[in-house]
């Protein structure tokens, strides 16, 4: 383990720690995390009709948006390879975007890209799917009862403050290194983000529509899909967006440490055969299978702000 | 009593303005309803799909209320005693901040008194009692529901799904959001939204009907029509209606009865200070001479000064106070 990725794991924590300035730092969050997987965080569409009549501007075109996405890795692209067949930096320090190219076909001909590829997705979701589940249902109890919180809040918080590496030994110990221990430290990545932005959005859910629909006879089961739930969907869905994240970058902490497959297991294996085409490789993958599966989260989000908001 | 009569009875009481009071507080719930059908009958609104709960009298004893604050209680109600007859619309009216509101709330059982009791139909009112229903300052709609789907949050619970789709197209009808059924609150105007909020309070079916400032967001033009329209609602929909304005024209034009509240010197808590029946019938001339000078006896219980002084105009009514 580096410092360089130890470094985005205590950030991520403590933006998602301020749960008062929670949006702000759901926002913060999601853009740095995104930001640093290589992707950039596409702005909800303005809330209402759009405009009519009026001539649409250059950044509301669809073709802008998507070139104007493209500009910067298109021309890092460029640069690398301009950089990297200069002879201006060595190519065992910066291997040419060629030789990453081919490390993927050589890998991919092993059969072991795409094993590597499916089985860190496939633990990304798994774990992402318990901690997402635990983090909704442990935030509805601690955002809706006065009793859940201030049994709970405390130990989750110490729990929260634990930094994520430092559970890697115990898990070990317990569960053995087989899929469990990578697994859980994977949901406990992702039950954070969603615990802290559910319990905190459920508590500040706007009173006075909780009075009219008490007023309105509405109580316990029936306020709660009525009024409550509704009324935090969008922050689920940046919460479900951060503990995503939170999932890939948990990922890679638990396979740098103890794996025999997985990006997580290319990068340390690469990194101690000196292969630094397919350190670029693993890199570039997880940039682009974290911005694929945000982009997922991300049309679901656009879908649910149109229904919700 | 039959609706006949109560429709001779209402007649002769408008002969005689003053003797409306005396009418009133010898009605029962019974009388009222029938009285209330006639009404319905006048307008020509068909309200027999509805199963329309009967307005039911409103009791205030006692009514006290303290706020625990860090200086110890604050006293901001105390020793209201107010009786409602059914069907009856009370303005509560007094300067801001003076628990009217409060009194609201403790009569819908959105709040507890500290002392007193608040009945409706002689029963204690009980928390966010059912047979009431509340108008809010702001329309207070769910945002990611429909007009329509907000109107049907006020049905009661029993209502068939049938059954609850004609009621919330009656009422969205009455008060003329029928073409916006399907809009969402933030693409509608604010009064549409209070008509709304409106509709969602008489989607409950209420004996009593509580508005707490329902038009004070308003711009004066829409004001204005909102409150023909509530009249037009009571007419349609006859329930006990306490209103809590900070607008002294519209308690006149609305109420029977207006109910002041403000300070007594040196004591804690907002009391009763004065109360004002209203003569005449709805819809009142607005610009009517005898609405003019209670409207300058209730300005002058706010504490403002009507300037008529300073012009050599005579500053006692002619109108005697309550009770005659």
């Amino acid at each position: 383990m580096t410092d360089a990725s130890h470094g985005p794991v205590i950030t991520t924590g403590a933006l998602v720690h301020e749960s008062d300035a929670i949006r702000v730092a759901v926002n913060g969050a999601t853009t740095s995390v995104a930001a640093g997987r290589g992707a950039s965080v596409t702005p909800a569409p303005p809330a209402g009709p759009a405009g009519t009549g009026a001539r649409r501007r250059l950044v509301d075109r669809r073709w802008f948006v998507i070139v104007g996405g493209a500009i910067i890795p298109v021309a890092l692209l460029l640069t690398w390879q301009l950089v990297s067949t200069s002879g201006l930096v060595p190519v065992s320090m910066l291997p040419s975007p060629e030789m990453v190219w081919l490390a993927a076909v050589d890998l991919a001909q092993r059969g072991l890209l795409g094993l590597y590829v499916a089985i860190s997705t496939q633990r990304v979701f798994i774990g992402f799917a318990i901690g997402a589940a635990f983090g909704l249902a442990v935030g509805a109890l601690v955002g809706l009862s006065r009793l859940g919180d201030i049994l709970l809040s405390p130990t989750l918080g110490a729990i929260r403050a634990v930094p994520s590496l430092a559970w890697v030994p115990l898990l070990i110990l317990w569960f053995g290194i087989a899929e469990d221990s990578k697994i859980i430290l994977i949901a406990i990545g992702a039950f954070f983000p969603v615990y802290t932005i559910v319990a905190a959005a459920l508590r500040h859910v706007d009173p006075h529509l909780l009075e009219a629909g008490r007023a309105f006879g509405l109580r316990g089961f029936r306020l709660f899909t009525a009024v409550q739930l509704p009324a935090v969907v969008p922050s689920v869905i940046s919460a479900l967006r951060l503990a995503l994240a939170q999932a890939w970058l948990f990922l890679v902490a638990a396979e740098l440490i103890a794996s025999s497959m997985g990006l997580g297991f290319l990068l340390v294996d690469s990194g101690n055969n000196g292969r630094i085409d397919r350190i670029f490789l693993a890199i570039i993958l997880l940039a682009i299978l974290g911005k694929l599966t945000d982009a997922l989260v991300g049309l679901f989000e656009r879908w649910a702000v149109r229904k919700w908001a | 009593m039959t609706a006949a009569s109560a429709i001779a009875r209402d007649a002769s009481a408008a002969g005689r303005a003053n003797a409306e009071t005396a009418a009133k507080s010898s009605s029962t719930a019974a009388t009222r309803t029938s009285a209330a059908d006639a009404a319905t009958a006048a307008t020509g609104t068909t309200t027999a799909a509805s199963s329309s709960a009967a307005a039911a009298p409103v009791s205030l004893r006692g009514i006290g209320r303290a706020f625990a604050s860090q200086s110890g209680d604050r006293q901001v109600l105390r020793d209201i005693d107010l009786e409602i007859a059914a069907g009856e619309i009370v303005a509560i009216l007094g300067p801001s901040g003076c628990g009217k509101s409060t009194l609201l709330r403790i009569a819908g059982g959105l709040d507890q008194p500290t002392q007193g009791e608040a009945l409706i139909d002689g029963e204690a009112v009980k928390p966010f009692d059912p047979r009431s229903a509340v108008g809010f300052q702001e329309p207070r709609l769910l945002p990611w529901r429909t007009i329509a789907d907000n109107v049907a949050l006020g049905l009661p619970r029993s209502t068939s799904r049938a059954a609850g789709r004609e009621q919330v197209a009656r009422l969205l009808d009455l008060v003329g959001l029928a073409e916006f059924a399907g809009h969402r609150p933030r693409e509608v105007s604010g009064g549409m939204a209070q008509r709304t909020s409106l509709a969602r309070a008489l989607a409950r079916n209420p004996a009593v009907l509580l508005l707490d400032e329902p038009f004070g967001a308003l711009d004066a033009l829409t004001r204005l029509k909102m409150q023909d329209l509530l009249l037009d609602v009571h007419a349609a929909e006859p329930a006990t209606v306490l209103l809590v304005t900070h607008d002294v024209d519209e308690a006149l034009q609305l109420a029977d009865r207006v109910i002041l509240l403000g300070h007594e010197p040196e004591t804690p808590g907002a009391v009763v200070t004065q109360t004002i029946v209203v003569p005449g019938h709805r819809p009142r001339d607005r610009g009517s001479a005898e609405l003019a000078e209670l409207r300058a006896r209730l300005l002058d219980g706010l504490g403002i000064d009507r300037h008529g002084s300073a012009r050599g105009i005579e500053t006692t009514t002619t109108i005697p106070h309550y009770p005659y």
